[in-house]
């Protein structure tokens, strides 16, 4: 109804229909539209980084790592000490585009090597216990990270050191800010790799076939811990990304900052269908989107006030739809039930 | 036969699972070239012998050896690189990755890329129709075409020895006349074949020698042709529930 109220109102401002179901509603522009967009499609593209991490250990895995979210925090945390050293150094200002490779770079490796860790020390030891044991464990190492992050670096926010020009709100491509445009461009770069690696490489065939299998996989000669490791490693790398970008639009960070996130990147896993790597994107952008355009679009025209904050309660709103209405996410990874013989 | 000891072993092996004893003193000798088989019906630990022989269970005592080194302690992995591979009950193929992965993954301990290929021109000869579907997900597959992926996929390790886990399980009868065909070109082709079976008549058609395990002990130790004549062959391991 909203967004049919929305729709009779872009093509006519003083279309009755709209007006009738909301008299006080202002007609968006085409620019704060588009922006609405990209921004939602920016925002869904971090989520769908960090989701990837959910969604493949819990193929391989069957449990769901909430401590994925610090992860994701840990990463912003390196980047905001790398980026503020190398612009003490002078380097952040004259060479930009190199300090932000180096500061991914090692944001994507403490990442992996945080989620390893995690993995050797508090996952492994319960790999055959019932798969709440682990998900209760994950709750904890999340508190167990965000609490290091507190002794390490102190309870205040901080911040990321002053963009260039470019990346300011103010500057636009195309109508696009330039801080976003370069989100979305990493955040594809890396899905593209990621992509690329699970489905045509040697150790990616072996990541699905554990995920399928793990005792047939063995049965293959792949040694099935190793690849385990390696899917940690992957996600954590994915959400390091992802922290470095967060960090790199918004600037500020802060221990607690891993928690919102993470939880709707793993509604955006189940959105998309867990286990499932394109359904991992797919609900992220889907959750980004809904969150950015859902307020303005469909609560305005209806008439609800303080729209901008109900971002939050959008974006769960939909992962509850989505779970009354297709509890398996927009691509099902069930496997047909009967073996045909 | 070439080798003076045999290509696969088990020496007084016994293997529990927890306080269940599983295995109790069994030996076998699988040479080089033969097609043998392991019967037994229900719980009598056929796929405890295989999971023992691979690695997927270490005997609490007695002696697993491979070309007669002991391998109680190495892991699968150095006993499929070593050509001993196993087919699975119900083929257990990877559903959701496709025919060629498959294979590709029975390749997995392999790094020379030219005789994978060639080996993999071999099963295209042996079971033409996996070539036709080798982009699709192997789970979109019919019983019979699985069965020859899961052969296949076995094949692409170029294994010495072949242990099957009840090939006729789960099969229509069809299917079953056409996989006991399968395993015999096999083996004609130089494979060494361990098969495991409940279906006694239809394995010992095709085998040279056999076992007849009972809760864990091997009963009975002959040539086929002694076995299929034993007047105790079906009560010994089928006791009253004969399922033929």
């Amino acid at each position: 109804m909203g967004l049919l109220a929305f729709i009779a109102q872009e093509i006519d401002p003083n279309n009755p229909f709209a007006s009738w179901v909301n008299p006080d509603a202002t007609g968006l522009t085409g620019a704060q539209f588009r922006g609405l967009i990209i921004s939602g499609i920016a925002q869904g593209a971090m989520y769908g980084l960090i989701a990837l991490g959910y969604s493949m250990v819990y193929g391989i895995l069957g449990f769901i790592n909430f401590a994925h979210g610090e992860v994701f925090m840990v990463g912003a945390m390196t980047g905001m000490i790398a980026s503020n050293k190398l612009a003490d150094a002078g380097l952040w200002e004259t060479n930009f585009i190199g300090s932000l490779l180096i500061v991914m770079l090692l944001s994507v490796l403490v990442c992996s090597l945080t989620a390893v860790v995690m993995e050797k020390v508090a996952y492994r030891p319960l790999r055959n216990t019932p798969r709440l044991i682990p998900l209760i464990t994950s709750i904890g190492v999340s508190f167990f990270l965000q609490n290091a992050s507190i002794v390490l670096l102190g309870p205040s926010a901080k911040s990321y050191p002053e963009m260039p020009d470019w990346l300011k709100d103010q500057y636009t491509f195309l109508g696009i800010s330039g801080a976003r445009l370069l989100v979305i461009f990493a955040a594809a770069a890396s899905m593209a790799v990621l992509w690329y690696y699970v489905e045509n490489t040697k150790n990616g065939k072996a990541m699905r076939a554990v995920a399928e299998d793990a005792e047939i996989a063995a049965l293959m000669g792949i040694n099935v811990n190793r690849t385990i490791v390696k899917v940690f490693a992957l996600g954590g790398a994915m959400a390091g990304m992802a922290g470095i970008l967060w960090g790199v639009l918004f600037r500020s960070v802060i221990h607690s900052m891993g928690f919102l996130p993470g939880i709707k990147a793993f509604s955006a896993a189940v959105v998309g269908g867990i286990g499932h790597l394109g359904g991992a994107m797919t609900g992220g952008l889907s959750i980004g989107m809904a969150e950015s355009v859902g307020p303005l679009m469909i609560l305005e025209p209806l008439g609800v006030n303080g729209v901008s904050q109900l971002r939050d309660a959008v974006a769960f709103a939909m992962l509850i739809v989505m779970l009354l209405l297709r509890p398996s996410g927009i691509f099902d990874e069930r496997l047909p039930a009967e073996d045909r013989t | 036969m070439t080798t003076t000891n045999p290509l696969l072993e088990m020496r007084n092996v016994h293997a529990h699972y927890g306080a269940v004893h599983a295995l109790a003193d069994v030996n076998l000798q699988i040479n080089e070239g033969e097609l043998v088989c392991l019967l037994g019906g229900n719980a009598s630990g056929k796929s405890t012998t295989l999971k023992t022989l691979l690695g997927m269970l270490k005997p609490t005592s007695g002696e697993v050896l491979l070309d007669g080194e002991v391998v109680n302690d190495k892991p699968i992995s150095y006993r499929v690189s070593k050509g001993v591979t196993m087919v699975p009950e119900n083929r257990r193929l990877f559903k959701r990755l496709t025919v060629r992965e498959n294979l590709d993954l029975g390749a997995y301990l392999r790094s020379d890329s030219t005789q994978i290929n060639n080996d993999m021109e071999q099963v295209f000869e042996l079971f033409p129709r996996v070539k036709e579907r080798l982009s699709q997900k192997s789970g979109s597959l019919s019983g019979g075409e699985q069965q020859m992926v899961a052969l296949g996929r076995a094949l692409m390790s170029r294994p010495r020895v072949l242990l099957m886990d009840e090939p006729s399980m789960g099969l229509a009868p069809a299917l079953v006349q056409q996989n006991f065909e399968l395993i015999q070109q096999i083996h004609e082709a130089g494979t060494t074949v361990f098969m495991v079976e409940q279906n006694a008549n239809m394995a010992l058609s095709i085998a040279d020698r056999g076992w007849v395990l009972q809760t864990g002990r091997v009963v009975l130790d002959d040539t086929a042709q002694n076995l299929l004549n034993h007047p105790n062959l079906q009560a010994s391991y089928l006791g009253t529930a004969d399922k033929q």
